[in-house]
């Protein structure tokens, strides 16, 4: 009836999980009850939960990465602490049964769900404001691939509390993966997870891509489309073609442990060669997808904050695409120690090292946009220019790691766990969390308080370096990933440094909240609000219209003449707005609660997969192809807000905007 | 005197001169043997190479940052000002000339630290040939031409070439000797080579560089490398031990184990690694000399529980 779940799968016997489930229930039972008792579940169900608008999900999406952030770091912190203590004979405080599973779900959570929702968070929010349309090609498929990232990420947190997480890394490297050594479910649960959310994430990949194609402004050519879309259109490209072969990979890892087949197993003809070539041509595209849409970040802060526009358009345009291409031909650099000859290993060095032409070229114009500009030093240059110095030195320990003969020493040491956080957190999160500070008062109505996020910054920024440049040293040192404990006394020193990095990253996590906390009781002062929708005289059109957007974002679609449109047209004193023209009732998506429906069906699914309960699986199943069908169906999917509903916002707006510009 | 001048230059470029600053033994840059060396200086060089573009933009960063920040209204500013062919020129020839010489010292490092290239010996040395198996969660080294066999204690002849031909009876690992440089892969059913050469006596520690579960962190070896007359003596040793390793004694042998004890073997039956590679490979095993698949004695491995 319950397949192989029984009670014995759940961790009594480890505090550290008891105490985090208690606590979860706390909080949990806490917000619900808090949201019962302002009644507010017709308002998130209404307003969230089914809403199909791009700029609510991208909110949704946010908060989502953000509860993965803790996660992820709390796994983080626990592997630091156990470094620092594991030394000499102390096994510190973490079996390997439980340390295992915290760096599998630590590098799961950070790339699946904080890293790929944030960006997925920011394409939403932006791409169809910034070339000017009301919103994305599907928007029911936005809301789908939402709640399917969302149960996948709920999926992960059910292991802590119901049997176990993969204890196999975040690749889950056959043979290790397979039955034969990890009979347990921690494995299915990965599988499962990542499945449900690649979903999500392929779905999103299209959806951006035709976005992008088809709902430009009339006059955006492809060289007037501002930068992030650009690399947002990069990384849906990626996303297309890379993604479907994580799906496979995994789903013939899937077919190895619930069907005994042979793809990749010892005995029986398996490879577990071909594995790691499938999840790296996947894998390897992934770390560009994200890091990508992270240069658009910057490409659209550095001229903001400089008062000038960026440096070399076309040369960035042409690097990203460059990138985007290059990132598909260098996946063996992951395994150049698997014994492929001099030249296989020599052409995937070089073609790797290729890529670092062009995202150089990116910094050095990001360089020569500030060059001979007004830099505004806002927190969101703070970010900008921590990110060009740490993702410089991050860009040159992967060449290092690039090159076949030296890797043959480096590979798999700390070394380049050093070289991919740097990346990752200098490049990546830096890179969201700059533009975060950047469009959230477009989000919100309302600007972020810069004093703590400056605060937030330099924890971070220091708290990097004390936690990374440890890792590099003790990677030439010898010493190698996922160690449990060691006994070698030249590392401990700096393991107990990289802890008090860990701790002052963790005070710019709380840095963070409280930026958040006092933005938002702060909300209301004047300097905090953004009457115009414009707060750093932007260039692009998501400023041309009210923060927060309305529903339909352009009332009038924008006519594109050139490059950097909303700047063009302030410069010339054209109305992007064109307020007070005739206004039309405006065509919209429906909400709908078939996406909600779908995720919770896919979770039901996943979950009684892990745990071999047929009959519920089947339910799942069923539903989820229910939902699907029910959707396909449904007739009533739009409507209209009549013009003279258009028209009393606009003129709302516009109104404001006119007390605005009298003070 | 190359070699000198580029480590020279190397610690100009601060990456040495901060590490030993910090008065620590960096394993990886202090190799004890020639392939070590050989790496050591690619890292050393390829890193002053970059730095010749890493550190100006680091400096242009902070420099730039500063002198156009908006509270100095003396300097220049052009709202307008974008583009600029000399600046494209600068910013895509240099980083490419450093790519292509990067390139050019990739291409021959490939061949020259190629791990299954063989060390050129002096003329009165003859190869030791180790094979090692990776076992959950310890090393079985396998000395063919003495034939014994030892378990996470690796002794080799200082000066003397070691070929090795590595594959696992479980998980994938990495066979990895940080003082002696390259690292490879082991994988069940297949065979990988590496050659190594110990130019200076130590005990240097082995480990495994690739996680492969519960008892990873203890996979670890020491690496004696020892004078030829003490090699000899340590065979001797090896060979007055009680246990011997064959097909019958091997599968307890195989059976995980975590920080598992140094082992010595008297004597080990010929054809064992073979035999553990054919395991997965429906008795045959690839014959390095030709390339070709050959089938292993049958009788060997139908002890040795080949579905296990």
């Amino acid at each position: 009836m319950l397949g192989r779940l029984s009670l014995s799968a759940i961790p009594l016997d480890v505090p550290i999980l008891v105490g985090t489930f208690i606590g979860v229930v706390i909080v949990g039972v806490a917000v619900l009850g808090l949201i019962t008792y302002y009644g507010k579940w017709g308002y998130l169900w209404k307003e969230w939960f089914t809403s199909v608008d791009h700029k609510r999900l991208a909110v949704m999406y946010i908060i989502l990465a953000l509860v993965a952030l803790f996660r992820g770091f709390a796994d983080a912190i626990m592997m630091r602490t156990q470094l620092a203590l594991a030394y000499a004979g102390n096994p510190g405080y973490l079996p390997p049964h439980h340390y295992d599973q915290i760096f599998s779900a630590h590098g799961t959570i950070m790339i699946f769900f904080l890293a790929m929702a944030f960006m997925t968070g920011l394409f939403n929010f932006i791409v169809p404001l910034q070339i000017g349309a009301r919103d994305v090609a599907f928007p029911f498929l936005n809301n789908l691939s939402f709640w399917m990232t969302a149960v996948a990420f709920i999926l992960v947190n059910v292991s802590l509390f119901i049997g176990e997480f993969s204890q196999c890394g975040w690749l889950a490297y056959p043979p290790l993966s397979e039955n034969q050594f990890s009979p347990g479910v921690g494995v299915d649960y990965y599988i499962w997870a990542v499945q449900i959310s690649g979903v999500g994430t392929l779905l999103t990949g299209v959806n951006f891509f035709v976005t992008i194609v088809k709902m430009r402004a009339p006059g955006m050519t492809w060289m007037k489309m501002p930068v992030f879309t650009w690399t947002a259109f990069c990384a849906s490209i990626l996303i297309m073609v890379a993604f479907p072969v994580l799906t496979v990979a995994v789903a013939l890892l899937g077919l190895d442990r619930y069907f005994g087949m042979h793809f990749f197993t010892n005995d029986g003809g398996g490879n577990q060669m071909l594995y790691l070539n499938l999840i790296w041509a996947w894998g390897h595209p992934e770390v560009y997808i994200l890091v990508i849409p992270a240069f658009g970040v910057f490409s659209e802060v550095v001229p903001a904050f400089s008062g000038k526009p960026l440096f070399g358009y076309s040369t960035m345009v042409y690097a990203t695409c460059s990138i985007m291409v290059l990132s598909f031909l260098v996946w063996v650099h992951h395994f150049f120690t698997m014994g492929a000859g001099p030249d296989v290993n020599a052409f995937f060095g070089i073609a790797t090292m290729i890529i670092s032409i062009p995202t150089g070229v990116k910094l050095f114009n990001w360089l020569f946009t500030m060059y001979k500009g007004r830099i505004q030093f806002h927190a969101c240059m703070y970010w900008a220019v921590g990110f060009m110095i740490t993702f410089t030195i991050g860009g040159m320990t992967g060449v290092m790691l690039a090159i076949p003969g030296a890797d043959f020493v480096l590979h798999n040491s700390l070394f380049l766990i050093a070289h991919f956080h740097n990346t990752i957190i200098g490049g990546v999160y830096f890179g969201y969390i700059c533009g975060m500070n950047f469009w959230f008062p477009k989000v919100m109505g309302f600007k972020l308080d810069e004093t703590w996020g400056k605060r937030a910054f330099w924890f971070w920024f220091v708290g990097f370096y004390c936690a990374f440049v440890p890792l590099y040293i003790v990677g030439f040192e010898g010493m190698t990933r996922r160690l449990n404990h060691y006994d070698n006394p030249a590392w401990h020193p700096w393991l107990l440094v990289a802890e008090v990095g860990a701790v002052l990253v963790m005070l710019g996590i709380a840095c963070q909240l409280t930026q958040l906390y006092v933005s938002i009781r702060d909300r209301n002062l004047p300097q905090n609000r953004d009457v115009t929708g414009d707060p750093w005289n932007g260039r692009t059109l998501e400023w041309s219209t009210s923060s927060p957007p309305p529903v339909y974002n352009f009332a009038i679609v924008p006519h594109v003449h050139e490059l950097d449109a909303f700047m063009h047209d302030k410069e010339n004193g054209i109305d992007t707005r064109q307020a007070g023209a005739q206004y039309e009732a405006i065509h919209m998506p429906k909400n709908t609660s078939l996406g909600l429906a779908c995720g919770i069906f896919a979770l039901i699914f996943g979950f009684a997969a892990v745990w071999y309960i047929w009959w519920l699986a089947a339910i799942g199943l069923v539903g989820v192809i229910g939902s699907v069908i029910a959707r396909s169906a449904d007739k009533d999917i739009d409507y209209y807000i009549p013009a003279e509903e258009v028209a009393r916002i606009e003129n709302e707006h516009t109104r404001k905007l006119m007390a605005q510009a009298a003070e | 005197m190359k070699n000198k001048l580029l480590a020279r230059v190397a610690r100009l470029g601060g990456l040495s001169s901060a590490l030993l600053l910090a008065g620590c033994e960096l394993d990886v840059l202090d190799p004890k043997g020639p392939v070590g060396e050989g790496v050591k200086t690619l890292i050393a060089t390829s890193t002053v190479a970059m730095l010749i573009v890493v550190i100006p933009t680091i400096l242009l960063t902070l420099l730039f940052a500063w002198q156009y920040r908006q509270s100095n209204t003396s300097a220049e500013y052009l709202p307008k000002w974008c583009h600029s062919n000399k600046i494209e020129v600068i910013i895509w020839g240099v980083p490419s000339l450093i790519i292509l010489f990067l390139a050019v010292i990739t291409y021959q490092t490939c061949h020259s630290l190629d791990p299954y290239k063989p060390l050129e010996a002096e003329a009165n040395t003859k190869p030791l040939h180790v094979e090692v198996v990776a076992l959950d969660w310890k090393w079985l080294f396998i000395y063919p031409e003495q034939g014994i066999a030892t378990v996470n204690q690796l002794a080799i002849p200082v000066n003397t070439p070691i070929d090795f031909n590595i594959t696992s009876d479980s998980v994938m690992n990495s066979f990895f000797i940080p003082r002696l440089g390259s690292m490879i892969y082991a994988m069940a059913g297949m065979q990988t080579q590496l050659h190594l050469l110990a130019s200076e006596p130590g005990d240097y520690l082995g480990e495994s560089a690739n996680y492969s579960g519960r008892g990873f962190s203890d996979m670890k070896f020491h690496t004696l490398a020892v004078s030829g007359d003490e090699f000899n003596a340590w065979v001797e040793k090896v060979k007055s031990s009680s246990e011997q390793l064959d097909s019958q004694t091997y599968p307890k042998l195989a059976a995980p184990s975590e920080a598992n004890p140094v082992e010595y073997f008297a004597h080990v039956e010929p054809g064992m690694f073979n035999t553990i590679v054919a395991k997965y490979n429906n008795g045959m095993v690839m014959d390095k000399s030709t390339g070709k698949m050959i089938q292993v004695q049958q009788s060997a491995m139908s002890d040795m529980n080949m579905k296990e």
